[in-house]
């Protein structure tokens, strides 16, 4: 990899394999020492870097160019892929669903880059709440906390509450036309009510504080569509739930819970649960029928 | 007077160096439009309309935009100054962009961004103390800087939220409190000329 004298001399860039270079933006000598890789995918790498200013943080999405594809076709599709993205961004801020702001797209060096959102992912959050209550209920108490959650059981509100707040976040984003194609509970991150003081963009939450409270924000639309079939909308829940459960296996029961609040949302979601049943019955894919 | 700020942007190598300044009740902008009309070498600079301004992120969102497009060399217009102009906006209509953002006979608050390119092969032929005492001789204002709370004084919303299609996002308008609601149309905002020109 070409790596710029200067910022060789300044900092040495995070190390990196053929397969993944840096993108270009991010091999300038002032923002190489910032930018920390955040998780990886098939499909790229996602980064945590400032944005315009230090303090400013953004969540860099990198596609890089696949070598084993023909350089023309993988430069559509990788503009297909970016363009798509950000459009789906642009369309569910617009319509009110909390998603990452658009802050720049270069599909040249097939690079996204979006508002770097605080707080910790549904997934971790959910987890965390589990092992307390665990934690609670030791061994000598026959064993209670490892049983499943059960809604009206003692503090299982805030649970409850986060649950809801998911299903009213999918109601939300299927309202404004967008299937998210790959809903998980990581793919949805709970950021801190905002304070007095402003947005609180780039300050990581209390360390302590898993209090579940929080708006649900809907991230990586890397597989979503827009489009309205119920059948679609059907198949996102339906990911979910199976999602959940293997995520989350004692907390499965609850997922009903995300359904229910998800069925006030619009006015089509009633056919989509009845859809829903449906899926449930024969499985993601309706090709698999025959 | 405020004097011209050099502002470090993020991801950007050392060869461009960005200046702002912010100019309020400047009476000569028929003279700074008429320069950029008749091309007039000393006054390459981008002078934007402050009122179309949101905030100072999102006119820096614009700055960096057109200083990308240069480094990639696809720009859409003549050089990186009127780059930013046409960064404003959300839509690929220039000429629109520039009556819209630029600066007009009319226009009493006045943003100037210059850019200074030294690439090693040619440098910048311009310093930035040279730059401040040209705007200092030929921009009649008053320069105060470029914070937030400048530009929340003289953004003018009614208009940027017609540029940018923003109303009639009922959404937007039940939100109470007022600087949440800035908060989301300038992030409207950026997101639309993120988009601009793909």
């Amino acid at each position: 990899m070409a790596t710029p004298e200067p910022a060789a001399a300044i900092q040495p860039p995070p190390p990196t394999d053929p397969e993944f270079p840096l993108p270009p933006i991010l091999q300038h000598p002032s923002a190489v020492g910032l930018a920390e890789l955040i998780t990886q995918g098939a499909e790229g790498r996602l980064y945590r870097t400032s944005w315009l200013t230090p303090t400013r943080l953004c969540a860099l999405k990198h596609r890089p160019s696949k070598p084993y594809r023909h350089p023309t076709l993988d430069a559509r599709l990788t503009r297909h892929r970016i363009l798509s993205e950000a459009r789906i961004l642009q369309k569910c801020r617009r319509e009110g669903v909390a998603v990452p702001a658009l802050y720049g797209i270069d599909e040249s060096q097939g690079v996204l880059s979006m508002e770097w959102v605080p707080g910790r992912p549904v997934r971790v959050e959910v987890n965390e709440f589990l092992r307390r209550r665990a934690e609670k209920y030791p061994h000598s108490d026959g064993g209670r906390g490892k049983e499943e959650v059960t809604r009206d059981e003692e503090g299982a509100a805030p649970l409850l509450g986060l649950m809801r707040r998911v299903g009213e976040a999918v109601g939300k984003l299927h309202k404004a036309g967008i299937v998210h194609g790959d809903l998980t509970t990581s793919n949805m991150m709970v950021r801190p009510w905002e304070k007095d003081k402003g947005p609180v963009n780039g300050h990581q939450a209390d360390e302590e504080d898993y209090s579940l409270e929080g708006e649900i924000v809907i991230i990586d639309f890397g597989l979503a569509s827009q489009g309205s079939a119920d059948e679609d909308r059907a198949v996102d829940l339906y990911v979910l739930e199976r999602a959940f459960g293997s995520t989350h296996p004692r907390a499965e029961a609850l997922f009903t819970v995300v359904l229910e609040a998800y069925k006030d949302t619009f006015k089509a979601a009633p056919v989509v649960l009845k859809k829903l049943e449906d899926v449930r019955m024969r499985g993601r894919k309706r090709s698999m029928l025959g | 007077m405020a004097a011209l700020e050099r502002v470090e942007l993020e991801h950007l190598p050392a060869t461009h160096t960005v200046l702002l300044a912010l100019y309020r009740n400047v009476t000569n902008a028929a003279f700074l439009q008429e320069q950029l009309l008749s091309r007039n070498a000393d006054f390459e600079y981008a002078f934007v309309d402050a009122g179309t301004v949101a905030s100072r992120f999102q006119l820096l969102t614009a700055v960096y935009k057109a200083i990308t497009a240069e480094m990639a060399g696809n720009m859409r217009t003549p050089n990186v100054h009127s780059e930013m102009v046409v960064s404003l906006s959300s839509n690929n209509n220039i000429s629109e962009a520039y009556r819209r953002y630029g600066v007009q006979p009319a226009t009493k608050d006045v943003v100037v961004v210059k850019v200074l390119v030294s690439r090693d092969d040619a440098p910048s032929s311009l310093t930035p103390e040279e730059v401040e005492k040209h705007l200092q001789t030929h921009v009649q204002g008053e320069g105060v800087s470029c914070t937030d709370e400048e530009f929340a004084n003289v953004t003018d919303w009614p208009k940027l939220r017609k540029y940018h299609k923003l109303n009639g996002l009922p959404w937007i308008e039940a939100i109470k409190d007022e600087k949440a609601k800035k908060n989301e149309l300038e992030m409207l905002i950026v997101s639309a000329m993120a988009m601009r020109g793909t």
